[in-house]
């Protein structure tokens, strides 16, 4: 691909359950096997059939980490999607619909939202004065440059049917592939890599490969026919790779890095967005180990319980832990709130416990399936009391990875609860990656007790670190006990004033030593220029936004850092405020409301973070919606008053 | 090796009320380990929040006391991780059927192999008095302002709902009774709910050890107190529900069982209810998926070499997502 067309933003949508998922899948695993990198992110309702999603694919020949506003190629196959995306579709880019919806009016879009329905209407009538057909956002799009492609779906179903001897009704699940196969047409990109995706998808059901094969095969001829004449600007073309890659999703990242981590019980309750990773989980129970070549392989279980509640999940993990398994929860922001008692008595009781959390629109069920980083200021202070907890965020699906497996060894070196903290953008992300690499993976169990003698042995006996050797129910000699009160070094419970003194102190402790031990590295990260007098404060999932916007900005001549907070707590404020302080203007972008991490910073470090870029609309940080906005910040002065917070709005 | 009862006994002060239920239940659980043959560190006890939540400090075993209404979660958690652990849990009806009646449901219907005995009082107590859910309507016990306005739930019946496969119920002062109830409970493959009535001495003064007793309504002959609670064992009553058993034969039996949790007032029956062998355990269940589970559980899993380097082999699950 020639290096300004470097990217390309291909989107479907369609009514939930009409196959947008897979076909979106499929395209994505399709510029996979032509060696492209694919970057996808899925929007969808809170509904199992009949409202609108949409997935985008960003699809280059290099590595790529955020959606994006615009669309060079939009793919659709009903009206709602027409309605709601065309004006997404830059000026040279392309459209493809069904015609035979060309005169279904607005009105009959019947899941739609009621104000995005009167601001199409407006945009209809009022400003395009057209009437309200989907027939005239097409009439709009074209005017603007963009080329619809006309997709006879039914026509060329009807075709497949009396092809293959199948019938028509059963073949309504092909369209939204046939929708692929066009756009990948239309797109000039071979045929082959597409049908190497199908044979993936559908491995071992080699009718519905056949069959699927067939109507992409159709589906090419009708578009070399019909479209001779009128050429899409962009194409896409495979280009040579002999690297590895692997297509994942986030819930996938964070549950390979469990399973390589030795994690071997989680507990959940079913939650959106957290679910995906239990379900691929439990579809992994049996866990492959390494064995020396020519034996036969060994396994490994990973128990995946699902509980009547969170509570349950967050309770039967951490008895899990304090048997001595690597234990774990995962859950979203509802769920969350209900661990928050058992999360205190994990601290007190000093137990080795991972949460996942996956932060979704709060509060209360708030956007169920939109994403935000609303959970930071909660998460820092879940439950009452106070006890140490380690909060670590990851930015990128290779984050997600890599923490899932250094949250446990902080969970067992520190013995306390470490929370990871992640969010619908990253779950419902799909990309390109080198296979995870576990060269250079170590597991840290911490201090352990295996020769503990009975009466002796004192599970929370004094240290200078504050870290006890811990002894596992059930081992011989290293008798404990656990309770929710105060207790004494034996686990008993108490009440005395010094003896509590002494406790609170020792637990407090083990977060000094977790700041001292854990290294710069995997406290923060600081990308761009380092002297810049501009740098960007964020942590999570814009991550990948801001560094496709620092892009953008330097290409433009604007050079700025970025300094991503990945250990959130505790808080590694010293470091942080050096680097705060070399810099002349600091902006903070994130995904919530308030601007919680710039907060948190100005707690810790005194240093106010002048300039605000947040987003509260339940949709994740586009990074040309994101690129805008810092230019415009930077074309103000840094104590300009009308520019401290900058509300950005994108997203269907 | 032989246990004795001081092998369970720890040094930590007992601080119930004199006269509490309480302490026939500690016994009981105390004299039924020493009996079991199982060390006390293969013995862990979990129990929920109230005055019974303490029980876990006096034995000698494992202990751990967790959250209100919690017990059965984190009990669950620690056997599902080793299999090969004894696991107990205990607390009071507020904790397990108030509070915590979702738990106890989730366990009942996962048959796991643990025992969860139930200290049933009807009041509390820690917080002064307060109507548990097991207190029937109408009463009035004296921490109360007026008659309780629910009705009491039937512990036993609900554990019939939920799945349990073993269900008894016991009385605090008949120590040899319940040491054999819990042992038979312990030794049940599956969840085994062991209800235990207990004067409260200090807030329940309607249920009282007298009034158990039968000491209100002696017999107008002898003169002699007549005991409310009464063996299910001596009526003839016959729990074992096997397999093998028509479905007349079981509904005879589940009819019997109703009858028989339902008697309350006058006479009251104690013993084992029902012994269901006709379902799995949970843990038989896993290992139908995972063959291994109980020799190599999941908490004694050795997950990285000497230099830490994990022993998961990623790469077929790598395969799996290869996409080049």
């Amino acid at each position: 691909m020639p290096a300004e067309q470097s990217r390309l933003t291909w989107l479907i949508g369609g009514a939930q359950g009409s196959g947008v998922d897979s076909a979106a899948n499929i395209f994505a695993r399709a510029c996979a096997f032509g060696g492209l990198q694919v970057y996808a992110q899925r929007e969808y309702y809170s509904n199992i059939m009949g409202k609108h999603s949409y997935y985008q694919v960003a699809v280059a020949d290099r590595a790529l980490g955020a959606p994006r506003d615009q669309a060079d190629l939009l793919v659709s196959f009903d009206a709602e999607t027409v309605f709601l995306h065309a004006r997404q579709v830059c000026a040279s880019g392309g459209l493809i619909y069904d015609p035979k919806l060309a005169e279904t009016p607005l009105e009959r879009a019947a899941a739609m939202e009621e104000r995005a329905r009167t601001s199409l209407a407006h945009y209809l009538v009022d400003e395009q004065g057209l009437d309200e057909t989907l027939g005239s956002m097409i009439q709009a799009a074209q005017a603007r440059g963009v080329h619809c492609f006309p997709i006879p779906y039914r026509e060329l179903l009807q075709k497949l049917a009396d092809e293959t001897g199948t019938a028509l009704s059963s073949l309504k699940r092909v369209i939204n592939l046939l929708a692929v196969a066009a756009s990948c047409a239309l797109l000039q990109y071979p045929l082959e890599p597409l049908l190497r995706a199908l044979a993936a998808v559908f491995a071992g059901k080699a009718k519905v490969i056949k069959l699927n094969s067939r109507a992409c095969e159709l589906t090419y001829q009708y578009v070399a026919d019909s479209f001779a004449g009128e050429k899409l600007a962009r194409h896409l073309e495979p280009v040579e790779t002999d690297q590895l890659r692997i297509y994942l999703t986030g819930t996938e990242a964070v549950a390979l890095g469990k399973i390589a981590a030795g994690c071997s019980l989680q507990a959940y309750y079913p939650i959106s967005p957290a679910t995906d990773e239990s379900s691929y989980l439990d579809a992994h129970a049996l866990v492959p180990l390494k064995s020396p070549p020519g034996e036969p392989a060994k396994q490994a279980a990973l128990i995946v319980l699902q509980t009547e509640d969170e509570i349950a999940a967050i309770t039967a993990a951490t008895g899990a832990a304090l048997a001595g398994a690597r234990a774990a929860t995962s859950t979203s922001g509802p769920g969350f709130c209900l661990m928050t008692e058992a999360l205190g008595w994990a601290g007190i009781n000093e137990v080795p416990l991972v949460i996942s959390l996956y932060q979704r629109g709060g509060p209360s069920t708030g956007l169920p399936t939109r994403t935000e980083q609303g959970d930071l200021r909660f998460v820092l202070h879940a439950g009452h009391g106070e006890f140490p907890r380690l909060v670590l965020a990851s930015g990128d699906l290779s984050e997600c990875f890599h923490d899932a497996i250094r949250v446990f060894n902080w969970a067992e070196r520190y013995q306390t609860p470490v929370i990871h903290l992640l969010d619908k953008a990253l779950s419902s992300a799909g990309q390109t990656l080198p296979p995870f690499e576990l060269e250079g993976v170590r597991l840290d169990r911490g201090l352990r007790a295996y020769e503990a003698s009975e009466g002796e042995y004192r599970r929370f006996a004094w240290s200078e670190s504050g870290i006890s050797p811990r002894t596992v129910l059930g081992q011989a000699g290293g008798m404990f006990w656990n309770t929710g009160d105060e207790h004494d070094e034996t686990g008993h419970i108490t009440e005395d004033p010094l003896v509590r003194d002494q406790m609170m102190e020792k637990r407090a402790r083990k977060l000094q030593t977790a700041a001292q031990e854990i290294p710069e590295a995997e406290k923060f990260n600081l990308f761009g220029d380092p002297d810049a007098e501009t740098m960007i404060v964020s942590w999570g999932s814009p991550k990948g936004a801001i560094l496709e916007a620092l892009e953008v900005l330097k290409a433009e001549g604007h050079s700025l850092s970025f300094l991503q907070v990945r250990l959130l707590w505790p808080l590694p404020a010293r470091a942080l405020e050096a680097l705060l302080r070399r810099a002349k203007r600091r902006i903070a972008v994130e995904n919530n409301y308030s601007g919680q991490l710039a907060g948190l910073i100005r707690e810790q470090t005194g240093i106010k973070i002048e300039q605000l870029i947040v987003k509260y609309n339940g949709r994740p940080i586009l990074s040309d919606e994101l690129s805008e906005a810092l230019k415009a910040l930077l074309a103000t002065k840094p104590g300009d008053s009308s520019s401290q917070k900058v509300v950005l709005t994108h997203g269907i | 090796m032989a246990y004795k009862l001081s092998d369970f006994k720890t040094e930590v002060h007992v601080d119930w009320c004199p006269g509490c239920g309480d302490y026939g239940i500690l016994s009981s659980i105390q004299m039924a380990l020493a009996g079991l043959n199982v060390p006390p560190q293969r013995t862990a006890i979990f129990s929920g929040i109230g005055c019974s939540g303490k029980t876990t400090h006096y034995v000698k075993a494992y202990g751990v006391h967790t959250l209100h209404g919690r017990v059965l979660p984190y009990a669950t958690g620690a056997k599902l991780a080793n299999p090969n652990l004894l696991v107990i849990a205990v607390g009071g009806d507020g904790d397990g059927l108030g509070i915590g009646a979702g738990h106890f449901i989730g366990a009942g219907r996962r048959n796991l192999d643990i025992t969860y005995v139930l200290f049933n009082n009807g009041v509390y107590g820690l917080t002064k008095g307060q109507a548990s859910p097991t207190l029937k309507l109408g009463m009035q016990t004296k921490g109360l302002s007026q008659p309780n306005p629910n009705e009491g739930v039937n512990p036993l019946m609900l554990a019939l709902a939920a799945g349990y496969t073993f269900m008894a119920r016991g009385y605090a002062f008949n120590v040899p009774e319940l040491v054999k109830l819990i042992r038979q409970g312990v030794e049940h493959h599956g969840s085994s709910f062991i209800e235990v009535l207990q004067p409260c001495p200090t807030y329940n003064n309607l249920n009282t050890r007298d009034w158990y007793g039968g000491l209100d309504r002696p017999d107008p002959e002898t003169g002699r107190a007549q005991p409310r609670v009464y063996s299910l064992a001596d009526t003839g009553y016959d729990p074992l529900l096997t397999p093998e058993m028509s479905e007349e034969q079981t509904h005879e039996l589940l009819g019997r069982y109703v009858a028989r949790t339902s008697e309350w007032g006058e006479r009251i029956p104690v013993g084992v209810f029902l012994i269901n062998r006709t379902t799995s355990t949970y843990e038989e269940r896993i290992s139908r998926r995972i063959p291994f589970y109980t020799q190599q559980t999941p908490a004694e899993r050795v997950i990285a070499d000497e230099a830490g380097r994990p022993t998961v082999d990623l790469s077929p699950l790598l395969a799996e997502l290869r996409v080049s």
